[in-house]
């Protein structure tokens, strides 16, 4: 398959970059990793007129810790969280996770930051985003916003992103010492997307929850925080009744589509047994 | 949609040609270049045979745009062997029967390749986690595991010997 035809720019740097996307409108789509737009091309399920290449924007990539923040560039590929030593040190959730994205070729060119403003709730990321409470950079030519991961993810697709805007940045908190951490993902093979995944932040005290940040893949419209399952736990000792609990007020909200991967009950019910496993998971790990 | 002007390192000879950006770095490989080593399969970024070494990275070729290489380096299967002489992931694909039918061939042989780069001394699990990204459908993986395990000794006596 050949995507339809269209006008290809590879700016260097990112005032460029932004201003290209903002002159070219609408009929202009940013490529990163390429892995969900390319294909949508090929199946014109996408037609852009002009694609603005990012790949060549260096300060879009790397990983640092400034302000007390970890900060990754939204050009980061999958292998370079999975390779990131300060990740792996700081907010081990993210290189552990990414392992579960795809496949080591596509990883290579995926990008957190695709990821996340691709707006599918299928991806991983944006789950993971909200156990983080990660914020998202946004640049556009009327310069830099905020906006927390909480806020950003509107409907399937659908973005606190404006159409002359990038997402240039994920800054996120390292994690306090004995932080425990985990993200299960239910999936048929590998590079498929899960069939329900949950991302899981725990710090206990004492034997029992002092927080919990727990957020869903692919089970609705878009990646889901689970306030009621997190508050379940709190304060409790992680035993049968709690991870019930918790799992039951997953299970609530879930609205997931039926597809080949299962059906609603099905899905609904692997939801809440990923939250389980994810939560004891963190448990085990928290010190 | 003017075409534009790429040129790249293909298997170490330059190249120069003008392309569409629409082009696909698969059907450039192919089709202006007759490097037909590298196969179109799935078409949609999932299979592996089309996979070949971007800078130092394995990727799938067909979910690449052929203007993204400009002044890039790119490896393809037909890269590997040297002076007529197989390369050691070649030869160990060939004397552990890692292939049947061999469409997906190419592709495992440049992802070895890559892998092996990264990973010389790999255990079994790890061959099985850094070639996930390549289907067979004829021989079950476990002779193409055997075979990557056989070039990775291959590779580290040859560095012994170079050594």
């Amino acid at each position: 398959m050949i995507p339809p035809s269209f006008d290809y720019h590879a700016p260097r740097t990112l005032p460029e970059a932004i201003k290209l996307l903002s002159d070219l409108g609408e009929d202009a789509k940013l490529l990163a990793g390429g892995h969900s737009l390319l294909p949508m091309m090929k199946l014109r399920f996408a037609q852009p007129g002009t694609l603005i290449d990012i790949n060549r924007i260096p300060e879009l990539r790397g990983i640092k810790e400034e302000g007390g923040q970890i900060r990754i560039g939204a050009m980061t590929t999958e292998n370079e969280l999975i390779e990131s030593a300060l990740l792996q040190q700081k907010l081990p959730l993210l290189p552990e996770a990414a392992q579960l994205i795809a496949d080591p070729q596509v990883r290579n060119r995926g990008t957190i930051g695709g990821d996340i403003a691709h707006g599918d709730p299928g991806n991983d990321h944006p789950a993971i985003s909200l156990a983080l409470d990660a914020t998202f950079v946004l640049q556009g030519p009327k310069g830099e916003r905020q906006v927390k991961a909480t806020e950003f993810f509107h409907g399937t697709y659908m973005t606190a992103l404006a159409e002359d805007e990038i997402l240039t940045a994920i800054l996120v908190a390292p994690f306090a010492a004995g932080t425990g951490y985990a993200y299960h993902k239910l999936k048929r093979k590998t590079g498929d997307w899960a069939t329900a995944g949950a991302a899981v932040i725990l710090r206990m005290k004492d034997g029992k929850v002092s927080e919990a940040r727990i957020a869903l893949t692919n089970v609705a419209p878009t990646a889901l925080r689970a306030t009621e399952a997190e508050a379940a736990l709190v304060g409790k000792a992680i035993d049968a009744a709690s991870l019930d609990a918790a799992a039951a007020a997953v299970r609530a909200i879930c609205d997931p589509a039926e597809d080949l991967r299962g059906d609603v009950e099905y899905k609904t019910a692997m939801a809440g047994e990923m939250a389980k496993r994810a939560i004891q998971a963190a448990a085990a790990r928290c010190k | 949609m003017s075409k534009h002007i790429v040129s790249m390192t293909v298997n170490g000879r330059k190249v120069e040609e003008a392309v569409e950006p629409r082009t696909l770095l698969i059907h450039f490989l192919r089709e202006k270049l007759s490097l037909t080593g590298s196969h179109i399969g799935c078409d949609t970024s999932h299979c592996g045979v089309c996979t070949v070494d971007i800078d130092g990275k394995s990727v799938k070729s067909c979910t690449h745009l052929a203007v993204q290489c400009d002044g890039g380096e790119v490896l393809t299967v037909e890269g590997l062997a040297q002076g007529g002489v197989l390369h050691a992931v070649q030869d160990a694909f060939y004397k552990e029967h890692g292939l049947q039918c061999g469409f997906c061939t190419p592709g495992m042989l440049i992802r070895a390749y890559r892998f092996l780069q990264d990973n010389p001394n790999p255990t079994e699990e790890e061959v099985r986690a850094g070639m996930a990204g390549n289907l067979c459908r004829c021989t079950g993986y476990q002779n193409i595991v055997k075979a990557v395990m056989t070039a990775a000794k291959t590779l580290q006596q040859q560095e012994k010997v170079a050594a």
